[in-house]
């Protein structure tokens, strides 16, 4: 029997019509809050604030005044101070250690999801065997044996982090190396080093960005939990996790000194995952046309 | 026309708001089945025929605009109350869906699938629905019934799952079955089977049945009377035999042509309707089938022809320049 | 159905193993000599070396590996020189707090995401679906010792219904266990169910699009027969693995609601062992909780069999 399909399917009419998302408003009030605390953390010795780590036992606790902005701790210090370096320390952990991941785990990826066969196999299977560490008893172990200080702890949180990024870059690269482009790449004669370089990366650069971000915003969460137990940032270095901790003691009493910085961490964490999910739904490889 | 018809479809429009404008999917269409006839609906893809289905089922997405009234043993289903409204459906009205791949739940047996429906409209207790399920299994030609009762759908084949989606539209003996598309997503050996299986059933049960396609070979020597559908509107309507006779719309002679016969010469071509159809958002001024449509005239591409009748009254048509000479062999 | 699981069994094994060196290894490796540890104020080099070739420290890695999994397949996971406990006798204590306190938070986050799933996949679209997805989506950024600190000043400080820090075993007073676990349960189930929530809604809508629902509609099911049959088993297979897979992290992962509430479990177990030094704790437990992540992965996937025939019979 004779069909006669035509490609106009009652289903355009049937389905919602998929709204393209754009960047709405809460989009860029998370870039603005994170430029905000950016430009404070990185011109924090510039501006006109008592020293974080000078303590007045004199004024302990104190409320907000014009001498203290935003009050003292429980040990005198201006807490304004130590939100604001407490952001660079935030800030330094949060954005190095994901470099590490994005970085080896960025490679890894890629040339997994490029090569496949064996080598991928075994990529995926050590990620798999790191990721069933509880991640935090890692990185105590690490700056109990090893010491605390920044460098270690943004190494293990990087090093942490590495199986996350292995598989979006797999991920991505697996759907974007069948596409056209890199076919006429090889037809041409391109070397796997071109091709990855020149075709792939600029292409898998846009979702692993993307993850970065969020990446930021874990990272942020877990130097905070470890601070915040004393076993992060050693002491008395400001961080925001070890002031909601030094904080807690203090509920009864002044409860903003647990919450100013909580509000603030919120607030960062929370701008970093808005601004790295839109990303996310914008470089999706698997919506291309191409 | 005597007896008052079972369904009756009166000015059914249904709109749909789309970013790009209002889509009308469902143009003013005016429809009767009579207690245990066959009505043809056939058309192209996005011609209007599903949404007009859904319309009588009323389940169509939340944003469609439906208005006219559907009549329905009585009962206007637009606007009934919705504990009625499903009360009615799965028992006195039934459909079966174009694809049992997917209409077909496949993380439910096919067993849970049939007696839920037998239960909740026939309040039957386990066992006897099971009785049942497999008696209907066996009715529409399911071999080992007691067995398929606790497989999955991707166990069967094809053909197989729509006997099953079938039996389940049976099984409370509805007293209309639309049948959408039954046999599109099926091997051509098995097509013949299913819509031999579905006519009997009506005729056994006393069913009416509208049968919708895009093939007018189906609808031939399987229907009682046949609508023609094309941009959302009713443009040809007329008794089978009649239609095939003497059809009016260039479009239904169009559609007629392009089914392949067995006693044309080899590498005949296959005479196509060129174009395709229109973009339901913009409507045409005109009728909706000037564009492609080789006896189009200056008024065609002006004004839109309503239905008219033509030597007798069962047999209606909307075309400025209806073919008068009888047509060809019928399919 | 058998040469599925027995597939999945011999890709356990090759991990197994990988897990249990890789711990190892990292036990052994870290800095600070175990017997200078042990013998503390009592550190003579004569007595140092005499502990070591005791304790069998003096040879090589890879046979000190051997050896001790060759223990571990014994079920001998060694002793804790501080506490004299074998290792499995300490998790034997610790196990049932770390259990509970998971399967509370768990069974609390499902009590609260999965309807909101639902009620949200129905309505998706609806000024209620945005603002719910909204406050998950925020949820997420507030990790556990945030919603710690909030609970805690909400319910200990200000309202003064449940105790912040405390734990007595269920056996002995049920009440009192109850009492004691609700605020660190609460504060893990916080987290818990934004994930669950956004994941079960967005298999919901979905299904609700699919054909079989459209179907299940025009047999005039009840709503709620179409709902929680029809809709809710084909969306439940991403649910059970994110339920499974949360389940697993919770066990070793919950060492900040452990520390805070200050609960006898294994987080706090372990991070004791990382004190003290007590590296045949610390190797032993952690062991036991990566070998335990791995297995919930594969009880997992035989869920996914269970629930969607398809994978049974390998079509999916």
């Amino acid at each position: 029997m004779a069909t006669l399909e035509l490609s106009i399917g009652e289903e355009v009419a049937v389905t919602p019509v998929r709204r393209t998302r754009r960047l709405g408003p809460l989009f860029w009030a998370a870039i603005a809050w994170m430029t905000f605390v950016f430009v404070a953390a990185a011109l924090a010795n510039l501006l006109p604030l008592p020293s974080p780590t000078d303590m007045d036992m004199l004024e302990r606790r104190a409320s907000m005044s014009a001498q203290h902005w935003l009050g003292t701790d429980g040990l005198g210090r201006d807490e304004l101070a130590r939100l604001i370096y407490g952001a660079r320390i935030s800030l330094i952990v949060g954005l190095c250690a994901p470099m590490i991941g994005i970085t080896i785990g960025g490679a890894l990826g890629m040339l997994a999801g490029y090569f496949r066969g064996r080598f991928e196999t075994l990529v995926v299977g050590s990620m798999d065997v790191l990721l069933a560490f509880p991640p935090l008893i890692l990185a105590l172990a690490v700056t109990a044996y090893l010491g605390q200080s920044i460098l270690n702890l943004t190494c293990i949180l990087g090093v942490l982090g590495i199986p996350a990024f292995m598989r979006v870059a797999r991920a991505a690269t697996l759907v974007l190396a069948r596409r056209e482009f890199v076919i006429a790449a090889q037809g041409l004669g391109a070397t796997h080093a071109r091709i990855l370089l020149r075709e792939l990366l600029p292409n898998v650069f846009l979702p692993l960005f993307a993850f970065f971000l969020l990446g930021v915003a874990v990272t942020i969460v877990a130097e905070s939990a470890l601070s915040f137990l004393g076993l992060g940032v050693p002491p008395p270095i400001p961080s925001w996790g070890s002031m909601i901790g030094e904080g807690r003691e203090s509920l009864e009493i002044a409860p903003r000194l647990a919450f100013l910085p909580a509000v603030t961490m919120f607030l960062t964490v929370l701008s970093f995952n808005l601004v790295g999910d839109a990303l996310r739904a914008l470089t999706d490889p698997r919506q291309g046309a191409l | 026309m005597t007896e008052p018809a079972l369904l009756s479809v009166e000015a059914v429009s249904v709109d749909l708001p789309t970013p790009r404008g209002n889509l009308r999917a469902v143009d003013q269409v005016d429809l009767r089945v009579g207690a245990g006839r066959t009505l043809g609906i056939v058309g192209e893809s996005g011609c209007g025929k599903t949404m007009l289905s859904r319309a009588i089922l009323q389940l169509l997405p939340r944003k469609a605009r439906l208005s006219g009234r559907v009549m329905f043993d009585g009962q206007d289903l637009v606007g009934l109350d919705p504990e009625r409204l499903r009360k009615l459906r799965g028992r006195s009205l039934a459909v079966v869906f174009q694809d049992p791949m997917t209409s077909l739940n496949p993380v439910l047996t096919i067993g849970t699938q049939l007696i839920e429906t037998l239960q909740e409209h026939l309040e039957l207790d386990g066992n006897a629905a099971k009785r049942r399920s497999v008696e209907l299994l066996a009715a529409v030609g399911i071999p080992a019934p007691e067995q398929r009762l606790m497989q999955y759908p991707h166990q069967l084949s094809g053909g197989m799952r729509q006997r099953v989606a079938i039996a389940i539209a049976l099984s409370c003996e509805p007293k209309l079955l639309i049948a959408d598309e039954p046999t599109t997503a099926l091997d051509v050996t098995i097509q013949a089977q299913i819509l031999d299986l579905l006519a009997r059933e009506q005729r056994r049960r006393h069913m009416a049945m509208i049968l919708i396609t895009h093939d007018l070979g189906v609808v031939a020597g399987r229907t009682d009377e046949v609508a023609v559908m094309y941009a959302g509107r009713v443009v040809e309507r007329a008794p089978t035999p009649a239609l095939f006779k003497k059809m009016r719309m260039p479009y239904t002679e169009a559609l007629l042509a392009a089914i392949p016969k067995i006693d044309a010469a080899p590498h005949t071509p296959l005479p196509a309707i060129s174009g395709r159809p229109p973009d339901p958002t913009r409507p045409i001024q005109g009728c909706s089938f000037s564009p492609r449509c080789r006896y189009a005239a200056g008024q065609c591409h002006r004004e839109k022809p309503s239905l008219a009748a033509a030597e007798s009254l069962d047999h209606q048509y909307a075309c400025f320049h209806p073919i008068e000479a009888a047509a060809g062999a019928t399919a | 159905m058998l040469g599925f699981v027995a597939r999945r069994l011999l890709y356990l094994v090759p991990v197994l193993i990988a897990v249990s060196l890789l711990t190892f290894l990292i036990a052994s490796l870290l800095p600070g000599d175990l017997a200078y540890v042990i013998l503390g104020d009592q550190a003579t080099p004569e007595k140092v070396e005499a502990l070591r070739h005791d304790m069998g420290l003096d040879q090589p890695v890879w046979w000190r590996y051997i050896s001790w999994l060759g223990h571990v397949l014994q079920g001998d996971f060694g002793r804790s020189f501080r506490t004299g406990q074998t290792v499995l006798q300490a998790v034997a204590e610790r196990l049932p707090v770390s259990i509970e306190l998971m399967l509370l938070a768990e069974i609390i986050g499902l009590a609260i995401g999965v309807p909101l799933a639902i009620a949200c996949a129905v309505r998706s679209g609806s000024a209620f679906d945005r603002f719910m997805t909204g406050t998950a989506f925020g949820m997420l950024s507030v990790p556990a010792f945030l919603s710690a600190i909030l609970l805690i000043y909400l319910f200990a400080v200000e309202l003064r219904w449940l105790p912040a820090t405390g734990y007595v075993p269920f056996r002995e007073d049920p009440a009192g266990n109850l009492r004691f676990l609700v605020l660190p349960a609460l504060t893990l189930a916080v987290a818990e169910w934004p994930g669950i929530m956004r994941v079960l809604r967005s298999d919901m809508i979905a299904t609700l699009q699919e054909d079989y629902i459209a179907l299940a509609k025009a047999k005039g099911l009840k709503a709620s027969r179409i709902l929680f049959v029809h809709a809710l088993k084909p969306s439940s297979l991403t649910l059970v693995t994110i339920t499974g897979i949360n389940i697993g992290r919770l066990i070793g992962g919950a060492l900040i609601v452990e520390t805070i509430f200050a609960l006898p479990g294994i987080g706090r177990l372990l991070v004791g062992a990382i004190y003290t030094r007590d590296l045949i704790i610390l190797q032993g437990v952690v062991l036991l909780v990566a070998a335990g992540f791995v297995l919930m992965n594969f009880v997992v996937d035989m869920l996914y069999a269970v629930l969607d025939p398809r994978i049974r019979h390998g079509h999916a």
